[in-house]
């Protein structure tokens, strides 16, 4: 039996070198202590703030840079970070900073006011020699920038073309972090994958589709951080985010899929969650069809059940929201606002008062996107929900970018209710953009349901213009309660994000502004 | 040969130009753009127009693709918008990868899908063949994604053999046998299926050519019986099994696409796949034309290879 032997031998030879290939594998090593590894969901775009518009990227820069202003630890109110104080013209237009004195960046060179001046010059200034280095989708963050000088070494003055009260908030984004002038005439277009910048951590190396590594800097002003380095890994699918956690691979995971939540119930992992400044709704188109009427709009708010779609869909991933601006803006949300209860019974009484009852609705929804948790399942509970009071719903499905392609020049000859989710840094920012009449669609903005009100627009507008916080957020009350009131969405929930780590992490929380920061981190 | 060579290299050109065409054309037609998808919920119609103008995407179609092509000739693929970095470059690190994960795989498949289909073929009904042929049948019908989701499970989360993921360790030496760790797991994932499409064909070419008159005068002079099954069956065999090979060679890089995804393999499927998904339109088109280029390269070994092997195929 010839044959049978040599099939033997073979079969040996392939087990041996099975068994030589098991064998040599280093198999999976501990992660080193002092070294944090972040399991991040994509690989970044760049490392320069002000080019790129992805959470995912702001995770690896906020560790990086510093920006003039930031938010104070578990909140969204803007504290001194670069600046150490500023101070605000009269009319609202004229931002004087001061700066730290004892600051330089990775590089080596100085940070100064020239270097704050350089950074807006560069963004904002088509004619900067460096302004090539973009694009800047963001820089319309500082689109009121009319003019940005330094008046000596560490004073910088901000002069805006009209009162801007967000114009702090937007400094603390990313996209007002600052970068080492010498570093962007070193590298030019190339300066994304050698960033400088003043932060807690120093870039070291970007291993193409691997890992971002930055190590801790030792002379860092707000003193040298508890971890020697970070390693950033892109690893995309959720599934294998999973694993990585479970086999030890990673220290720590961002954006949990809910349904894997239970899998780090135990000793071994730590769950951190925080609500952050994100709300999803339902765009109601106002201008044509059933929701025309403020009684359908309102009943669609008593249709939906909320509750079920926050803790079965989404597996307790939000909470329910009640009105259009999330309770992470504390100091500007109304918390005499309650959500719409689950009641069918209502929501009936509504469609007949009204004299609809079985509107035919039309309903985008797309298959993912930026913060649109889980669309398709919440679309569908949506519809089922909206069926069960009368309401005759038809879903039309679009990938993301398709999505806002139809979506953002707005719904009218289109559908009657889409869903939205936006992640903002200030309480003016989404009711700005998407619920003035001044921000229809062939104007330029976000209200692609055509919801007007002239209080709403005169509310928005002068919290705009108020320099003083209180005072802006009288005014935010105010607005969150007539829209609450004129149900223009479907508020549904606000996303509260959640991370896994390892017990070998300590000091670890969750910033409601969704960054990742770093600082304070320890590693055992 | 030289000749022929030269002839099937000229006749790519056209293919690889109306590739790029397609691709061009098609990119072009999908709703959304590149300015959409990096300003996602900011696109107002006035900062999309500025992007794509920054982007220099505010030229006509036409326009934009002899650029392109023009840049192309140079050898220059352009920059990518998301990556901000030359497109040659992201191309060929992953491609690199590609390579080393789907022609591991391909060598994989080839040898025991051949052994294996000569083994069914030698003793036909036997037990071997039986055994085998279940094999097989089992291995075609499990999507190579999830066999590798369980390879993870089992493998570097429960027994933590391997690594869950990735190319290199994160830390530690960089060695073939650091390589060989990573890439065990999504090797094997993706070699299953054609393993076994190869196995099968390979099994009834064995078959045919073990009937033949040739075979019987070997036989009828006392070859031993191993000296016919591997060395005159299987020659005359390979003439059929290799054009299988090749195609399979396309499969196996094909479904890199999935299997990238789920080791996080750092490969040219999973680059395309997010290179779509964001509108990295010159990735995109740098990537697809460069995997066509392989793939019409690898078509003609492929035939200069049978034709060397079986002289009856007209050069």
């Amino acid at each position: 039996m010839t044959l049978l032997s040599m099939t033997r031998r073979a079969l040996l030879a392939a087990v041996a070198a099975s068994a030589l290939a098991l064998g040599a594998g280093p198999t999976v090593a501990q992660t080193p202590p002092g070294v944090l590894i972040v399991g991040q969901v994509a690989e970044p775009q760049a490392l320069d703030p002000h080019a790129v518009t992805a959470v995912n990227d702001f995770r690896i820069l906020m560790n990086v840079y510093d920006g003039l202003v930031r938010y104070a630890p578990g909140t969204l109110e803007v504290e001194p970070a670069l600046a150490t104080d500023w101070t605000v013209s009269e009319d609202g237009t004229v931002y004087t900073f001061d700066l730290r004195d004892d600051v330089t960046f990775h590089d080596g060179s100085a940070f100064d006011a020239e270097a704050v001046v350089f950074n807006f010059e560069r963004m904002l200034n088509e004619d900067h020699p460096y302004h090539d280095t973009g694009p800047f989708p963001l820089s319309f963050f500082f689109s009121a920038v009319e003019t940005v000088e330094a008046v000596d070494d560490l004073t910088v003055r901000f002069t805006l073309n009209a009162p801007y009260a967000p114009f702090l908030s937007n400094l603390a984004y990313p996209t007002g972090l600052i970068v080492s002038p010498d570093a962007v005439r070193a590298h030019g277009e190339d300066f994304g994958r050698n960033p400088s910048g003043t932060g807690a951590f120093v870039f070291e190396e970007w291993r193409a589709n691997e890992a971002v590594v930055v190590t801790g800097n030792p002379d860092y002003w707000g003193g040298a951080p508890a971890l020697e380095a970070v390693v950033f890994r892109p690893i995309t699918d959720a599934n294998t985010r999973v694993a990585e956690m479970l086999s030890g691979g990673i220290d720590l995971m961002v954006e949990v899929p809910p349904v894997s939540l239970s899998e780090f119930q135990g000793d071994t992992f730590n769950v951190a969650e925080q609500a952050g400044p994100h709300v999803w709704f339902l765009i109601l188109n106002a201008l044509e069809g059933p929701f025309t009427d403020v009684r359908v709009r309102q009943a669609a708010n008593y249709a939906v059940n909320k509750e079920q779609i926050v803790n079965d869909v989404l597996e307790g991933t939000a909470a329910v929201a009640a009105g259009p601006t999330p309770p992470a803006f504390a100091w500007a949300y109304n918390d005499d606002l309650d959500p719409y209860p689950y009641d069918p019974d209502r929501a009936r009484e509504l469609l007949a008062e009204a004299g609809v009852e079985t509107p035919e609705i039309t309903f985008y929804v797309t298959e993912g996107g930026s913060g649109m948790l889980d669309p398709v399942a919440m679309g569908t509970a949506i519809q089922a929900d909206l069926e069960a009071v009368g309401f005759d719903v038809t879903i039309e499905t679009y990938e993301w970018n398709t999505f806002l392609g139809r979506v953002n020049p707005g719904l009218e000859g289109e559908a009657d209710m889409a869903e939205m989710a936006w992640m903002t840094n200030d309480p003016d920012t989404l009711p700005y953009l998407a619920l003035r009449t001044d921000a229809w669609p062939d104007e330029g903005g976000f209200n692609s349901g055509y919801y007007s009100n002239p209080r709403v627009d005169e509310l928005l507008e002068e919290a705009r213009t108020a320099t003083d916080q209180d005072r802006r957020a009288e005014l935010y009350r105010e607005m969150q309660e007539i829209v609450h009131e004129d149900a223009p969405w479907v508020f549904v929930a606000n996303w509260v994000q959640n991370a896994v780590t390892s017990d070998r992490v300590e000091n670890f929380a969750l910033e409601p502004s969704f960054f990742l920061l770093l600082h304070d981190v320890v590693k055992n | 040969m030289g000749r022929y060579i030269l002839r099937r290299l000229i006749s790519a050109i056209p293919v690889l130009l109306g590739i790029s065409v397609i691709v061009f054309a098609i990119m072009a037609m999908i709703p959304g753009d590149p300015a959409l998808a990096i300003l996602g919920s900011y696109a107002t119609p006035e900062n999309v127009a500025e992007l794509n103008r920054d982007l220099g995407l505010d030229k006509p179609l036409v326009q934009r693709y002899f650029v392109w092509l023009g840049n192309l000739l140079q050898g220059d693929l352009g920059r990518s918008f998301n990556l901000n970095r030359p497109v040659l470059d992201e191309v060929l690190e992953r491609f690199n990868a590609t390579l080393i994960l789907a022609g591991t795989a391909f060598v994989l498949c080839s040898i025991l899908g051949i052994a294996a289909g000569v083994m069914s073929a030698a003793r036909q009904y036997g037990l071997a063949d039986k055994a085998i042929t279940f094999a097989v049948l089992l291995g075609i019908s499990i999507p190579s994604f999830f066999l590798g989701m369980m390879m993870i499970l089992i493998f570097a989360v429960n027994l933590r053999w391997f690594p869950v993921s990735g190319m290199w360790p994160i830390y530690g030496t960089r060695d073939i046998w650091a390589l060989i760790d990573h890439l065990t797991m999504p090797a094997l994932a993706l070699s299953v299926v054609a393993t076994g499409v190869i196995a099968r064909l390979s099994r009834s070419a064995m078959l045919e050519v073990l009937r033949q008159d040739f075979i019987r005068t070997a036989r009828s002079k006392g070859v031993h019986e191993r000296g016919i099954v591997w060395r005159h069956a299987l020659r005359a065999a390979m003439v059929s099994i290799i054009p299988v090979l090749g195609i399979q060679a396309g499969f196996v890089l094909s479904g890199a696409v999935y299997i990238e995804r789920v080791f996080q393999w750092p490969g040219i499927g999973q680059m395309l796949v997010d290179a779509i998904l964001r509108r990295d339109l010159l990735l995109v088109q740098g990537g697809v034309v460069f995997v066509a280029a392989c793939y019409v390269l690898f078509n003609i070994i492929v035939d200069v290879a049978q034709s060397l092997l079986d002289p009856r195929i007209k050069t």
